[in-house]
């Protein structure tokens, strides 16, 4: 824990950088000494600041929905974008764009959370029909799963002349991000605590549904809770920036190589880390091409892919 | 007392435990054998409620395990099954502090840290307790779910093959553990065992299984014998009185 301090001092350094980079200038100097004008006032309130909150409590809560799909279908490759719950809450918000375009941002999320948790649901619903041998396959069918929903959210999108809509939400992007528009990650936020509160029924949730049996915990509430916490966070993520690919994946696994799986110990820094690496790929999208932007999330894709891979190639994952 | 009232259990149309009606005694070790396929395993996990059964209810201590919360049991009788791939990534230590889990719900007392410790030092894994368990040989990861079952600390101690992946070694103080924690904390242990030669030596009492019904029980020298055996398994047996145990040979 003594490494904690610096790191969340690293994090928020890196949130303060997030604040001071753009095409408009925003200056620490002119606003400590008083003599930011009102155009960079409202800059920074009504753009950077929602946008380093949004890509904070994104992070944060995508790495935590990560882990707990993790512990709930106890192999180490699932996380929301591996297992159709992030189609599945896409397909929820055509839904909502087809049918009733006017529901306000928080009912939308509700809408995709109810899809995401169907698909989600479904996900588990089939490895447990389905007796894997190998843990790699898993995730194959986590991603056949989503391309599936993902082929009916497609045609949908085609016949109602939505694909641009579509595209523009589902590539991770925080570039629209303002104020107003991000709020319901709040939601995000409040259930990675929840998250936290739960985090020991997790744990014995990963050790196995006998284990949880053993000891005295209702193994079929864990999942629910678990995939109620899931659904919602990813609902949110999709709602406000769209897919964030690769980080349930990466800062699960990369914590719990180092620090093991107690979750009551890990998941602080779980979603520090995942706050962290969602706002250095941001800034990396934001700089590499400025002015232009690279969607954040095809950024982590890179990221994540590579890492990915590496992960498929090491002997003990393969094992696990 | 766990009450076994008439269990059976089929997947599709293979009846796996048929309408099995058995009392195990309180303490002392009871063992469970039988060739394989005998339906020992699903009888044991529908004893400590892993698994649902088809028909029948177990009491233990007269409570219907069907009908008592999960947490309520989990304080009496506690189960180590055979495959315990865990995705959780756990030290030593964490794991066998999940024992306590029934008693704190995850936020331990001091009191909890001594059972703990004791479990550790009771299966001499004190050098191991901040190991990751998958950074163990099969045999230490073996004790290591050993002691996080005797942190749980309940009246009852259910355990499917504990002696696999152990050497002859491990294999006889494991057996030693589970007959002391018998005698000196007056637990009650039920253990599934292959070797007929540990069931003998180490149980009060033995339970044979053959296609899944009960075939005979009663003490070890009731059942360790050459005709019995022969019907048991379906081999030639010898069985020898070496020094007051009896040693059956089938090497053949």
């Amino acid at each position: 824990m003594k490494f904690f301090l610096p790191a969340l001092l690293i994090t928020v350094a890196m949130a303060a950088i997030s604040l001071f980079v753009g095409v408009s200038e925003v200056s620490l100097l002119a606003i400590v000494s008083g003599q930011a004008d009102e155009k960079m006032l409202m800059v920074l309130a009504a753009s950077r600041l929602p946008r380093t909150l949004a890509l904070i409590l994104a992070g944060a809560g995508m790495a935590v929905a990560g882990t707990i799909m993790q512990m709930l279908s106890r192999n180490r490759f699932v996380e929301p974008s591996t297992a159709g719950t992030v189609e599945s809450a896409s397909l929820g918000m055509l839904a909502v764009l087809l049918l009733a375009p006017g529901l306000p941002v928080m009912l939308k999320m509700l809408v995709a959370s109810a899809f995401a948790l169907a698909g989600t649901g479904l996900f588990l619903a089939i490895l447990r029909k389905v007796p894997l041998r190998s843990p790699v396959l898993v995730p194959l069918i986590g991603l056949m799963l989503g391309g599936v929903i993902n082929a009916c959210t497609t045609f949908f999108a085609y016949r109602y002349d939505l694909m641009q809509a579509m595209g523009a939400w589902t590539s991770g992007d925080f570039s629209t991000v303002l104020r107003g528009r991000y709020e319901v990650l709040w939601v995000a936020c409040a259930l990675t605590v929840a998250a936290y509160i739960a985090a020991d029924r997790f744990t014995v949730a990963g050790m196995g549904e006998d284990f949880s049996t053993n000891l005295g915990l209702n193994y079929g509430r864990v999942v629910a809770l678990g995939l109620v916490i899931v659904s919602m966070v990813t609902a949110s993520v999709v709602v406000t920036a769209g897919i964030l690919p690769f980080i349930g994946l990466i800062v699960p696994n990369l914590v719990s190589m180092i620090m093991g799986d107690r979750l009551r110990h890990t998941l602080p820094w779980i979603a520090l880390t995942g706050a962290a690496l969602v706002l250095v790929c941001d800034i990396v999208g934001r700089v590499v091409n400025a002015p232009y932007e690279i969607p954040v999330g095809s950024v982590l894709g890179i990221v994540g892919s590579i890492f990915f891979l590496n992960m498929l190639l090491r002997r003990r994952f393969r094992a696990a | 007392m766990i009450e076994i009232r008439d269990i059976s259990k089929s997947y599709g149309s293979s009846v796996v435990v048929d309408n099995v009606t058995a009392a195990l005694p309180k303490g002392g070790i009871t063992s469970i054998i039988g060739p394989n396929g005998a339906g020992k395993s699903t009888l044991l996990s529908m004893i400590a409620r892993l698994m649902p059964m088809d028909r029948g209810t177990v009491l233990v201590d007269g409570l219907d395990i069907a009908r008592t919360s999960g947490d309520v049991l989990a304080k009496r009788l506690s189960i180590l099954r055979q495959d315990n791939h865990m995705t959780a990534r756990l030290t030593v230590r964490d794991l066998v502090a999940f024992g306590r889990y029934p008693y704190n719900k995850g936020r331990p007392t001091p009191q909890d840290q001594d059972h703990i410790n004791q479990a550790l030092a009771y299966l001499g894994l004190e050098e191991f307790a901040e190991r990751f368990l998958d950074e163990l040989s099969g045999g230490q990861r073996q004790r290591a779910f050993v002691a996080m079952v005797l942190c749980q600390d309940t009246d009852y101690m259910l355990f499917d093959e504990p002696l696999n992946n152990l050497d002859i070694r491990h294999a006889v103080s494991m057996m030693k553990l589970l007959r002391n924690a018998a005698r000196d904390f007056g637990k009650t242990v039920v253990v599934v065992l292959h070797d007929v030669n540990f069931a003998s030596c180490y149980s009060d009492h033995i339970i044979v299984m053959r296609d899944g019904k009960l075939f005979l029980q009663g003490k070890p020298r009731e059942i360790i014998r050459p005709e019995t055996l022969e019907d048991i398994y379906g081999c030639p047996f010898e069985v020898h009185d070496l020094g007051g145990d009896l040693i059956s040979v089938y090497y053949g």
